[in-house]
């Protein structure tokens, strides 16, 4: 394989993908950094002018930038705890003999598939509605006062469904896992007299360090960039208790119309999204290594 | 103590029935190997023992126990898997020790006694390797580590060695057998490789199609085989069974004849006349598959080396003496 000529063939073979792949995000990239440094507004067309780094300054130190980082880290982290600590038990469940295992399987693949914005526009007008949802209907059963989600605890109900959508992700992804687990390693554990509790402590959970390292990874990265679910249940508010740093980039752009401070921002978030890469690759990263 | 007695023992997985009712002593301290063709169900009458599958029927006593509704890890019993099972994120020593843990033993008890079974498998300088930095006869090695630690009263071999390659085989087989005669502990052990139970075993159980066929010493297997399938399954080269005008000249229906029982006379006028179709020279023997016409082939073991080439014209000429006799239920006739 490693002669001269097929290195040579596969340069230029892979020359044509890697390039437009480099354009592509190249261009946006440099045309992003460019407008981060004009004062560039709609509302206010023909007077752009190089303003250095004020965009930035601006976008920093708006309080509403850390209340969105707040939000983000607090939905990721959130996310990620749930999808995980509920998949684990129901990736369990799913890998026992039941009849009809594999419909099972399929109906929780199922919202993987259903889009961001259908999902979202699901669980806000037909479950969390506080009129017409079936939480409500379920409280009045009982004789509570049913919850308004959305403005009593409205990043906690983005949470219930962002993670509504990322379970099946990774119970799916943990399910393999468990299948790939050696049946003989389970039973040498029973020989050495380990209850199922054990087994799992000391057998199962090991064994899935790696796909949960993997789970996190992922989800990370399409949990920073939440954005149709918050855009279609809260639109970011009350106030900023909902929006994120996507939903505060999308604010700057598209509400008050600044291009250069929307820029910047999105700058910023590219280097948080390496601060948190940098980070999970640090502490659990090391799971990846064979 | 560790004395293990089947009575009736069966097992069905659905309508199939895998054991079909095996009687068996195991003495205490003894080595026993069950051996078989696949599929014989060699291998799920040692899980029956182990616990790890529920019998269909009949009892199980381990020292005059019935353990049938006993949960694996309550018998007494530990086992050397043939993957070997090691746990893949725990060390050397967590593996060997990972059964005194779940015992709930202190922590320095554990310690000396993991210590205690490595320096008996020369697995010291290995203690903190995972298992991934081993060799594979360095995993086999931990395996059994793992069930000599919690000083069981018997281990549960299956098919340990199958997948060393020859010469760590031949090496594993001798450390095995030498340990378990230091222990003194029972031990069965399940393999399809009837050169490993010729040589390990102090009595084989020989299977097949989920029945024992016959339970013995090695010898006795080899000098007094009671039907056609043990006489067949046991020494190699296979025996050579030989039906028609000769048998009947025995008064039998089959007559079997090892192929070291054979003369090779060449020339010869008597005994069974054939043509040599393939002769293998190994310098300590010579093969030599005969074609003998209507008896079919024939194989003849020389001890030592022998000039005769395929093409060559012999006569075989049965030891008398060692001739074994079948009826025609394949059922061995004696005296």
């Amino acid at each position: 394989m490693a002669t001269r000529q097929t290195q040579l063939l596969a340069r230029s073979l892979l020359t044509p993908a890697v390039g437009l792949l480099f354009i592509w995000m190249i261009v946006p990239l440099a045309l992003t950094i460019y407008f981060s440094t004009l004062h560039y507004s709609l509302l206010d067309p023909g007077s752009e002018s190089f303003v250095g780094l004020e965009n930035f300054r601006y976008f920093l130190t708006d309080p509403a930038f850390l209340a969105s980082l707040q939000n983000t880290l607090v939905l990721v982290g959130s996310v990620l705890a749930l999808t995980i600590l509920l998949g684990i038990p129901l990736a369990l469940l799913m890998d026992q003999p039941v009849i009809g295992r594999n419909f099972v399987r399929l109906m929780v693949i199922a919202p993987f598939f259903v889009m961001p914005t259908v999902s979202a526009l699901v669980w806000k007008n037909l479950l969390m509605h506080p009129v017409s949802g079936l939480f409500a209907w379920l409280a009045s059963l009982f004789g509570l006062t049913p919850i308004d989600w959305f403005n009593d605890v409205p990043l906690f109900a983005v949470i219930l469904i962002v993670t509504w959508q990322w379970l099946p992700f990774a119970t799916l992804i943990l399910l393999t896992a468990l299948q790939s687990l050696d049946e003989e390693q389970k039973e040498a554990a029973e020989m050495d007299g380990a209850s199922a509790v054990s087994t799992f402590i000391y057998i199962t959970l090991p064994h899935l360090a790696r796909p949960i390292t993997v789970v996190i990874l992922i989800e990370t990265i399409f949990l920073l960039t939440v954005f149709a679910e918050i855009f279609v249940t809260t639109g970011g508010g009350p106030g900023l208790q909902t929006t994120n740093i996507a939903f505060l980039i999308y604010s700057q752009a598209l509400i008050q119309f600044d291009v250069g401070s929307a820029s910047a921002g999105g700058l910023v978030a590219v280097a948080i999204a390496n601060v948190v890469a940098f980070f999970l690759v640090r502490i659990v990263g090391r799971n990846l290594e064979a | 103590m560790g004395q293990i007695t089947l009575q009736g023992v069966q097992k069905s997985f659905g309508p199939v029935h895998i054991i079909k009712g095996a009687d068996l002593d195991i003495a205490d301290g003894s080595f026993v190997v069950f051996v078989g063709p696949s599929g014989c169900g060699k291998t799920t009458l040692l899980r029956l023992i182990a616990g790890l599958e529920d019998v269909s029927g009949g009892k199980i006593l381990i020292d005059g126990k019935n353990v049938v509704d006993t949960p694996p890890a309550k018998r007494g019993l530990s086992m050397v898997f043939q993957s070997y099972a090691l746990y893949p994120h725990m060390s050397v020593r967590g593996n060997i020790g990972f059964g005194l843990k779940m015992a709930g033993l202190a922590k320095d008890e554990i310690n000396r006694k993991v210590e205690a079974a490595a320096a008996t498998l020369n697995l010291t300088p290995y203690l903190d390797r995972k298992p991934r930095e081993l060799s594979g006869g360095q995993r086999q090695r931990v395996a059994i580590g793992r069930a000599i630690v919690r000083e069981p009263k018997a281990f549960l071999f299956d098919e340990p060695l199958s997948n060393l390659d020859a010469a760590l085989r031949v090496q594993m087989r001798i450390e095995v057998t030498r340990l378990q005669k230091q222990l003194g502990t029972t031990a069965i052990y399940v393999t399809h490789d009837q050169v490993e139970a010729m040589t390990m075993a102090d009595k084989i159980v020989v299977l097949n199609g989920g029945k024992i066929e016959q339970y013995g010493s090695p010898l006795e297997l080899y000098e007094r085989p009671d039907n056609l399938f043990v006489a067949g399954f046991i020494g190699s080269p296979k025996m050579n069974l030989v039906t028609g005008d000769p048998a009947k000249q025995h008064g039998a229906s089959t007559i079997g004849v090892r192929p070291e029982h054979l003369k090779i006379e060449r020339d010869g006028a008597g005994g069974w006349q054939g043509t040599i179709a393939v002769a293998e020279h190994l310098g300590s023997d010579t093969f030599l598959y005969v074609d003998a016409g209507a008896l079919g082939m024939l194989t003849a073991r020389y001890i030592g080396e022998l000039s005769l080439h395929a093409g060559d014209r012999v006569s075989l000429v049965p030891d008398p003496a060692r001739i074994h006799r079948f009826d025609e239920a394949g059922n061995a006739l004696r005296g």
